[in-house]
């Protein structure tokens, strides 16, 4: 039943020689296009491939040719790794799994004749099509805020240059200046990250701006392991973060990026650093393929994550709407193997297992201070639905805190290899 | 000259002993059974579970148990002339990652100076030199949880259990890798049974694992004891 590297390869080499002469590219074998190579897309592509044993012919789309995973962008900005580390190639999935990577665009899909057009100009014809293209920022959310303003206001949330930016703006923040963190509306990918991502900018900022404050705008009432962060906060960072939700204007917001300026609630303030992190939807090939609803995300079915509006797409991680998972990496992969084991039982008559799904989400607040939230679900015939959860709990040991950091650090290293071979 | 040589033969032998000061193998017997057993066997009978067997380890090579998947980096600390001793269990034991980064045993380490002399005593007790394995039974292998004997006996079904695998090699690395998340290619599926009851049942404390074993059936574990054991790397 187990498949080494040695014996895969010895595999699709035996297919190969069983081709006649001169080589047919993958004649008669199921096609599964692949739209995007992060934890959802990345993920499916090398199950389908690895436990497909060269019986699929399998595409990923995948514009850049260097991965950032946006879980770790945040301990970058905080100085915890290198940007590097979190950098991943596709060189593996290409020539250890057969896998054809395409670096381009996805820019047209044609769901009766099934192509998929990229920007390059050419056409993909497939039998089964996965999206996973991410997220998408929802125009005119925040007031003031486009594309355009992205660099004196970085949203730093997809991963690359924009975090990059991001650190390089803190780094030169005056002394005693302002951060100020946009938070968006639900749902949005990462629910924790904002404020993971404010503990580490301040875990910067304690270090070599110390009278330096950080201001968060939220439109909710509520966030993520929110007692969790503020006792964190209060612990590490005491007095440098302001946190303004709902009640007092925090859903009110408007930037101005020329002056540098957010208006909460009518009420101007002069910032030096603006992390603007707007309103969400399904990346866009999603509404191009015409498979989203109008909240801007793809409703799909729970026991294959296939879609509702078409049977032959199967959408993963935060572009879908599949009911209680949070959008996260973690959540994405998870998805992507229920769904590779779908397809493959669809194209191949294989065995198909009960969908089961998991998702634990860690966050650092400071030096080897680690929480985690997490829960396993449920295909039902409404949704995927929750079974069982826990969370970190408030006051605990700095013993049990670092363990968790440090099984962060072997879940990052386990899912990119999980990812990317 | 012959009795000359005895006595300062003799005479080392004291002094080398009372400069690394023995410690209690009675307690280190107790501590081995505590913090040790769950992976590692010992005595008469002994055999490779999660850990390698312990028997003869003083002055063997690092990474030598015939039979036993070492991590790459352990194998790497053999070739390069690690022999056991009682300097390096010593450091190995009160931190095993700050001696051999990489390595598979998942374990944070014994704090107390003398807990390791005392484990390292008893540890001594198993090597040939100076004394031989003693003809004792074997210690005592303790179970986590006590599991029907055919819970045990299910024969685990390896296609769904590479199916369920999935699940596991988010954290936990296919190649045997410990970065942070043990490794569980390769264990034994007695003990990868055992260990998941012991999570199901609350036994063990971590919230991860006590959920993800919490909703496998009987069935589902067997399954996938039966896939990890035999994953090649």
């Amino acid at each position: 039943m187990t498949l080494n590297r040695r014996k895969f390869l010895g595999t699709a080499a035996a297919t190969a020689a069983a081709l006649s002469a001169p080589m047919v590219r993958a004649q008669g074998k199921p096609r599964v296009v692949v739209i995007g190579g992060g934890a959802g897309g990345a993920t499916c592509a090398r199950y389908l491939a690895k436990d497909g044993k060269g019986a699929i012919d399998v595409t990923l789309v995948e514009p850049t040719r260097k991965y950032y995973t946006c879980f770790f962008s945040n301990l970058y900005l905080g100085g915890f790794r290198d940007f590097e580390s979190i950098g991943h190639t596709y060189g593996k999935l290409a020539a250890d799994y057969g896998i054809n990577v395409v670096h381009d665009w996805a820019v047209g899909i044609d769901r009766d004749a099934r192509t998929v057009t990229l920007a390059g100009g050419y056409t993909l014809p497939y039998d089964k099509l996965v999206l996973s293209p991410g997220i998408d920022f929802i125009e005119g959310s925040v007031p003031g805020w486009d594309i355009s303003a992205q660099n004196e206001m970085p949203h730093a949330y997809k991963a690359g240059s924009q975090t990059q930016l991001l650190k390089a703006q803190v780094e030169a923040m005056p002394e005693g200046g302002t951060f100020c963190l946009v938070a968006p509306p639900n749902p949005f990918r990462c629910p924790p990250g904002p404020y993971e991502r404010v503990s580490m900018v301040a875990h910067v900022l304690k270090a070599g701006n110390p009278t330096a404050k950080i201001l968060v705008l939220d439109p909710k009432p509520k966030f993520s392991k929110m007692a969790l962060f503020q006792e964190g906060w209060a612990n590490h960072y005491d007095g440098m973060i302001e946190w303004i939700g709902p009640d007092f204007g925090g859903d009110k917001v408007e930037v101005r990026p020329d002056t540098m300026e957010v208006v909460v609630d009518g009420e101007v303030t002069k910032v030096d650093v603006c992390n603007v992190i707007p309103a969400q939807r399904a990346g866009k090939i999603a509404a191009i393929a015409g498979i989203t609803n109008d909240k801007g995300w793809a409703p799909v079915e729970a026991f294959g994550m296939q879609s509702k509006m078409d049977e032959n797409i199967h959408v993963l991680g935060d572009s879908s709407q599949q009911g209680d998972m949070p959008k996260s990496g973690f959540s994405a992969n998870s998805q992507a193997k229920v769904a590779a084991m779908a397809i493959r039982g669809a194209l191949l008559g294989s065995k198909v297992f009960p969908a089961k799904y998991s998702n634990t989400c860690w966050s650092l607040i400071d030096t080897d201070d680690g929480i985690k939230v997490g829960a396993s679900y449920e295909a039902t015939e409404e949704k995927i639905a929750k079974v069982d959860g826990f969370i970190s709990k408030t006051g605990e040991s700095a013993d049990l805190r670092k363990a968790t950091y440090e099984e962060s650090v072997g879940w990052y290293a386990g899912i990119t290899a999980d990812m990317f071979g | 000259m012959y009795r000359i040589s005895l006595f300062v033969a003799a005479a080392c032998f004291v002094q080398a002993a009372a400069a690394r000061d023995l410690g209690d193998e009675k307690r280190g017997a107790e501590i081995f059974a505590r913090k040790c057993a769950s992976c590692h066997q010992i005595g008469a009978g002994a055999v490779n579970r999660v850990g390698p067997l312990l028997n003869g380890i003083f002055d063997r090579k690092a990474g030598q148990v015939e039979g036993f998947r070492y991590s790459k980096d352990m194998l790497r600390q053999g070739a390069d002339g690690l022999v056991w001793n009682f300097e390096n269990l010593d450091v190995y034991l009160e931190n095993p990652k700050a001696l051999i980064s990489r390595t598979r045993m998942n374990f944070r380490g014994l704090k107390d100076p003398r807990d390791r002399a005392d484990v390292i005593a008893y540890l001594r007790r198993f090597s040939a030199n100076p004394q031989d394995i003693p003809e004792a039974a074997p210690t005592a292998f303790p179970q986590e949880v006590e599991l029907d004997p055919e819970i045990l006996a299910i024969e685990g079904d390896p296609e769904y259990g590479e199916y369920l695998a999935s699940e596991c090699l988010t954290c936990h690395q296919r190649s045997g890798d410990d970065e942070g998340i043990p490794a569980i290619t390769g264990w034994p599926a007695e003990d990868f049974v055992i260990a998941m009851h012991a999570y199901k049942e609350k036994k063990r404390p971590h919230p991860v694992m006590q959920m993800m074993a919490g909703r496998l059936s009987n069935e589902e574990i067997a399954a996938l004891a039966a896939y990890f054991e035999t994953l090649e790397e």
